[in-house]
């Protein structure tokens, strides 16, 4: 059975719709820190390979797969935190530009981090291969990772619009990123904010560091470099502006590549990145604001 | 006494360079590749600066110009009987023809600045975040089209067998040229009026300076000297698409931040401090004796130390080492710093 298009089969759709799914969230949390920060963490993609370690860390020592994650979750937390706390907190009178090349240097940091302690060679994380069978629907085999990440991704979103719509601290991260400053006068207070979205953009990233594992089990120290970058264009192609428009530019990024890797030739297949960036400048040129936006909600840089 | 400070400022610079080549001339053949790699670096740095420095808009893509320098100059000096071995599909007319080392060179940078007009026409309209990423772009694309399309160079090999001609002189006389245009067109009218825009732009616009155009000047030249230094690199070691990537670009933005972005005598300085402590700890990773101690670091303590120095100088002095000041012996220059890149 196979969709008649381009001759792509159902699994290599599963398998985009669950990339685009983890992709998503990883936009999520670069978005949720972009809102309130104006920074864009380059160095986001180095908090989930932090959390992929902890992760293979456990399954070496042959540690049940739940004590994995807790650890994953506990590291990415902290890592998170400390990299707010000792470098983006200092920079936060800075112009966006310098905070992007700051978290360019963290990013190199850790990656080099990650390879003097692990060395080049890298990790096998394998308590969760049993997500990559395959379940059979109605004659289909589908990898139960696509599902658990879709469902997962789903989830998330999901608790994250109640948390956003609903409490107060939501209220005010959404009143912090429409407008920092009158946020902050009407009462809003700037730590708490901030504080709220790097914890909720690192436990994002430790999701997605589980769900990555899987896909890709083994863990080395530029593991999630390429994801971050694909990310960071859908960001910049959604609408870096706001966090619907970035998910579903991560979302997109993510289909688009799993579906047009899996199904095209690879001598086509190896120009996707440069077609996906030039579409970005693109958008950068033509709608600074973003595909998914509306007239109207075009990015302003806060000066 | 004024008269003396802009021949200072040309000066401090060379004088550096010439104080590393003197460096490489009396160490050891091993310790005498890092100085040329250095010097390599400043050229490099020095590009970066002249557009970066001056206009206050942040580019992560120009080390696509240092690659498609390097693949000029590569493709057309390695010998024509080498050419099949390590590039197999090559264009026929590159492959049949085989230019001079000063040719070459000269191509390079002719072709980086071809590469850099054709990419600033669109993109200088952007600052900031937007400039930021879509230089990134660049950068991505360039990668990927080189390391893919075997018609116009080795693809996945390494440019072996090119004539490796950058020895200390070729290269300190490259640094030197570098540090001199860039010199020149600081002082230029064109020069002055993109720093006028970088300290405020809306003020610049009001007396009738075109950001745009003066953004695009920079860049064409920053290009032109992006891909001078990659023909120098190229002719130094074997370059590869990875050699050209995130690691390079990351490297020298880091000296240009840590040197201090907006003065030629910040990038200089960064390119030489950073390229030293760089290679002391390259050199440390394979195990040294200093002061009698057994030093053996492992592998991937450089990128920590440089990336930390990078984090810490960002932090704490965010004008750079040199304060994003040119060197003066009257330090008539206020302190604070004005420019937008590093506020």
């Amino acid at each position: 059975m196979s969709v008649a298009v381009l001759g792509i089969d159902w699994q290599t759709l599963a398998d985009a719709v669950g990339l685009g799914a983890i992709y998503a969230l990883m936009a999520v949390g670069i978005g949720l820190v972009f809102g309130v920060l104006r920074l864009v963490n380059f160095a986001y993609g180095q908090l989930v390979m932090a959390g992929a370690y902890a992760l293979a860390f456990a399954s070496e020592r042959g540690w049940p797969v739940s004590v994995g994650i807790v650890l994953c979750f506990a590291v990415v937390l902290v890592l998170s935190l400390l990299m707010d706390r000792i470098v983006f907190r200092p920079l936060r009178a800075q112009s966006p530009a310098v905070m992007l090349v700051a978290t360019f240097a963290v990013a190199f940091l850790l990656q080099s981090i990650a390879l003097l302690w692990f060395g080049p060679l890298g990790k096998i994380s394998a308590s969760l291969a049993t997500l990559n069978q395959p379940v059979t629907i109605s004659g289909v085999d589908i990898r139960k990772i696509a599902i658990v990440a879709t469902v997962l991704t789903a989830a998330c979103l999901l608790v994250l619009v109640l948390l956003l719509g609903r409490t107060r601290v939501g209220l005010h991260m959404r009143a912090a990123a429409m407008d920092f400053r009158t946020a902050e006068l009407l009462g809003v207070r700037a730590g708490r904010v901030i504080g709220a979205a790097v914890l909720i953009s690192g436990l994002l990233a430790a999701v997605v560091a589980v769900m990555l594992t899987v896909q890709t089990p083994l863990v080395t120290p530029d593991f999630a470099l390429r994801d971050t970058i694909f990310v960071l264009a859908g960001v910049v192609l959604g609408g870096m502006n706001r966090l619907v428009p970035a998910t579903l530019g991560g979302f997109a990024i993510g289909f688009a590549s799993g579906l047009l890797g899996g199904a095209l030739p690879t001598d086509q297949s190896q120009y996707l990145p440069s077609f996906l960036f030039a579409a970005v400048i693109l958008v950068l040129l033509i709608r600074p604001g973003g595909l998914f936006t509306r007239e109207g909600q075009q990015a302003v840089e806060r000066v | 006494m004024r008269r003396v400070d802009p021949i200072i400022q040309l000066l401090a610079p060379i004088a550096l360079v010439a104080l590393a080549a003197l460096v490489g001339t009396i160490v050891s053949t091993s310790t005498e590749t890092y100085v040329i790699n250095a010097l390599v670096n400043v050229a490099i740095v020095v590009a970066l600066y002249v557009f970066i420095g001056n206009s206050g808009v942040l580019s992560f893509g120009h080390i696509s110009f240092v690659a498609v320098g390097a693949w000029a100059a590569g493709v057309l000096s390695m010998p024509v009987e080498e050419k099949p071995a390590i590039m197999p599909n090559l264009a026929s007319l590159l492959r049949d023809h085989t230019i001079g080392n000063v040719w070459s060179l000269a191509l390079a940078a002719a072709v980086g600045a071809a590469f850099a007009l054709v990419v600033g026409l669109p993109l200088m309209r952007l600052s900031g975040l937007g400039a930021g990423i879509a230089t990134f772009g660049v950068l991505e694309i360039t990668h990927n089209v080189l390391r893919y399309w075997e018609k116009i160079g080795p693809g996945l090999n390494t440019f072996s067998a090119v004539p490796e001609s950058t020895g200390l002189l070729q290269a300190s006389l490259g640094a030197a040229l570098a540090v001199v245009v860039a010199f020149a067109y600081k002082r230029s009218r064109f020069g002055r009026l993109l720093s006028a825009t970088r300290e405020d732009a809306a003020a610049a616009r009001a007396v009738g300076v075109s950001v745009y155009r003066q953004r695009l000047i920079a860049f064409v030249l920053s290009g032109a000297l992006a891909g001078f230094a990659g023909g120098l690199y190229v002719h130094l070691l074997p370059v590869n698409t990875e050699s050209v990537y995130l690691d390079l670009t990351f490297i020298t933005l880091a000296m240009l931040v840590i040197g201090g972005a907006t003065s030629l005598w910040g990038a200089v300085v960064g390119a030489l401090v950073v390229s030293g402590v760089d290679s002391f700890l390259a050199e440390a990773e394979s195990g040294i004796h200093v002061f009698g101690q057994s030093l053996d670091l492992p592998a991937g303590t450089r990128i920590v130390v440089v990336g930390a120095l990078m984090a810490l100088v960002l932090i704490l002095r965010p004008a750079g080492l040199t304060g994003g000041r040119e060197l003066s012996l009257w330090q008539r220059h206020p302190l604070r710093v004005l420019t937008k890149f590093a506020r």
